[in-house]
């Protein structure tokens, strides 16, 4: 099978689902109204309500849920073959995702741009705030263990991307400083700093004196170096030490200083990597070799699929976005539909050419199978197979492959400590309001709740004993953190479901892809802390993950008896089409 | 669309993901400014009262803004009318 093929249909989906699906559930189902004045004119304060540009509105929304997420799913997903992941990021995106985005941000729109927090608060009562609360805890923290998991692997495994990393920091508080204390422009400051780390990258990927390989230092994976630590397990000790001092420091400076201007520079990597890959792909004209599907799998697909991919599918973190920040800045109504949906199209976009990237790395399909002999190992392997298959697509354009695989790794390495950031700093300010709620006063202190993220994230990430002995914690929580992102879609197309009844509209467009979500989530998590970390039906006890997996799972069952009750009874906090507030 | 357009949409588009902290920030040093300038007649004595009574003509509007983001009608200070 040819890979620009697949590509192409999934390209055409995605265009087929905007242009007439979205179009209806905007006019058929949301009925947005251009006419209607948004929060963004009617609290307008200059900080958080500002009408702004549709485009703008649109690329910030799509940078902001663009991360290493949708292309660390399906490189794992890929396990299953190429066809289930393709059919689930096509068909989740199109009509799980789409309307997922597109109605957090409405709903918020005809709520006073409240979050789906808030809402979930007045709709469904006091519990659901405390259960987002701990959902986006839980969700949060596990986003800082996979992230600085994946940051540590990569530098382990692509040692010529460090140096690059690295010089991103200096060069990124230089820009701060110009553009904030001398008024400069950033797009070209910030260009001239993207092109010095991909010539370093280039430069450190040729001469091996400038590639920071800690495994070496410490002399390789047979010398054991102290604590009983082999060289690759110090590497990631140490990796995940410094990652660790390094977000104490960027998550608690003022935001211009550093995490702006970064964000800036990683924004053009966004764009400049997904035109790298597809550009790539369409001139390299690769072939398919891993499986349609694998038959050898012995960890079945379903329901475990879904909750592999969850961004790149559906995502609970945007609707936070969608209604978090982008619903106070919609300048009309109808402008919901780009931003909410083809954000959502964006999204999938990243997660089509990362199965493809992985579908064409390997010569045959017994390569592939071999490679991905486990479910273990394709979490193992994953995110390196990205980088490798992202490698050979960029072969089309002529760029070397060993070239281009340290830059796609600097590329997703900037991904992953941009989230690893937000992460760190939302999760510092979780701390904060709970500190505020239980009136525990040193928790709402900066730097005390910046140490309890940053600590607990280290200990959950260093903790866990997998197959790959010290340092595995990341990938054993990535079912863990699809979970509780799915949750959280869960809800928000619960909200809107709510919504649409109360209005007496057709809500079966949320509550299709509501119900398939927690099914999905509910049987999946079962499955795994039951058969899988219990100890029981002949698998090992994992206490930290039968634990996690045990809060996640009570936390569904939860939702799912709010949702029947809530859908049962007329839920009357919902303003009406005739309320004024509409 | 020329090319200058393209890029200040551009621009636009990777700036807006922080514009509103930054605003936040830039805000809450106004209201830094504006409780210095203010002291005095909020009962905290400040030597350099006498300059910053000059700036007060300037300043009026914004006084205004931030009198009714506090969540106050009318302006909280007696002799100081901007409404």
């Amino acid at each position: 099978m040819n890979a620009i093929m697949i590509a192409l249909i999934g390209i055409l989906v995605f265009y087929l689902g905007y242009r007439y699906y979205s179009k209806f559930v905007a006019e058929k189902i949301y009925r947005l109204d251009p006419d209607y004045e948004t929060p963004a004119h009617k609290y307008k304060d200059g900080v958080d309500f500002v009408p702004t540009n549709k485009w703008v509105l649109w690329g910030h929304h799509f940078s902001s849920v663009a991360g290493a997420s949708p292309i660390l799913g399906p490189a794992i997903a890929i396990y299953w073959g190429w066809l289930p992941a393709l059919v689930w990021v096509v068909l989740g995106t199109v009509f799980a995702a789409g309307v997922h985005d597109f109605g957090a941000l409405v709903l918020s729109v005809r709520n006073k741009g409240q979050s789906v927090g808030t809402l979930a608060n007045r709709i469904i009562g006091q519990r659901a705030k405390i259960l987002f609360l701990f959902i986006i805890l839980i969700l949060v923290l596990m986003v800082n263990a996979v992230f600085a998991w994946v940051i540590a692997n990569l530098f382990i495994t692509f040692p010529s991307s460090v140096l690059s990393v690295f010089i991103q920091i200096p060069l990124a508080i230089w820009i701060g400083h110009l553009v904030y204390k001398r008024s400069g422009n950033m797009l070209f400051p910030s260009i001239a700093a993207l092109a010095t780390m991909y010539v370093t990258a280039v430069i450190a990927s040729r001469v091996p004196a400038l590639q920071i390989d800690l495994p070496r230092y410490f002399g390789g994976a047979e010398n054991t170096v102290m604590f009983g630590l082999d060289g690759i397990s110090m590497s990631f000790f140490v990796w995940i030490i410094v990652l660790m001092v390094y977000v104490y420091f960027s998550s608690s400076l003022p935001v211009w200083k550093l995490l702006q201007p970064r964000d800036y520079i990683n924004s053009h990597q966004l764009v400049l990597g997904i035109l790298i890959l597809y550009l790539g792909l369409f001139f390299s004209n690769p072939s398919i070799t891993a499986p349609m599907t694998n038959s050898e799998a012995s960890t079945p697909w379903f329901p475990l699929l879904f909750i592999t991919i969850a961004c790149g599918a559906i995502s609970g973190f945007h609707g936070l976005i969608a209604s978090g920040t982008s619903s106070k800045q919609l300048n009309k109504e109808t402008d919901a539909r780009v931003v909410g949906y083809l954000g959502a199209v964006g999204e999938g976009l990243l997660a089509l050419i990362s199965i493809i990237a992985v579908a064409t790395l390997f010569t045959n399909q017994g390569a592939f199978l071999e490679a991905y002999n486990s479910f273990g190992a394709a979490g193992e392997i994953g995110l390196g197979s990205f980088i490798e298959g992202a490698g050979q697509l960029a072969t089309g354009l002529l760029i070397p492959a060993d070239i281009a695989s340290t830059i796609i790794a600097v590329i997703i390495v900037s991904f992953a400590a941009t989230s690893l950031d937000s992460a760190v700093r939302l999760m510092r300010y979780i701390i904060s309001e709970l500190g505020n709620e239980y009136k525990v006063k040193s928790l709402t202190k900066t730097h005390v709740a910046t140490s309890i993220a940053v600590v607990s994230s280290a200990a959950l990430v260093l903790i866990p004993e997998g197959p790959q002995g010290f340092g595995s914690g990341g990938y054993l929580l990535w079912p863990l953190f699809g979970t509780a992102n799915q949750l959280l879609a869960g809800i928000t197309l619960l909200l809107i479901t709510l919504w649409l009844k109360r209005l007496g509209r057709n809500y079966f467009v949320t509550l299709v892809p509501m119900v398939f979500v927690l099914v999905m989530t509910l049987y999946a998590m079962l499955r795994q802390v039951v058969f899988e970390w219990s100890g029981y039906g002949g698998g090992e006890l994992n206490v930290l993950l039968f634990l996690l997996g045990s809060i996640i799972l009570a936390f569904a069952f939860w939702i799912l008896l709010e949702a029947a009750n809530a859908l049962r009874k007329d839920n009357t906090n919902f303003p009406t089409d005739k309320d004024q507030s509409m | 669309m020329n090319l200058k357009r393209v890029l200040d949409l551009y621009d636009q588009i990777l700036k807006q993901g922080h514009r509103n902290e930054i605003a936040r920030e830039l805000r809450d040093e106004d209201d830094l400014f504006l409780i210095l300038c203010y002291s005095d007649m909020l009962g905290i004595p400040n030597p350099a009262f006498y300059y910053t009574l000059e700036l007060y003509p300037h300043m009026l509007e914004r006084f205004h803004e931030w009198h009714l983001r506090m969540g106050m009608d009318k302006s909280p200070i007696n002799g100081f009318r901007c409404c």
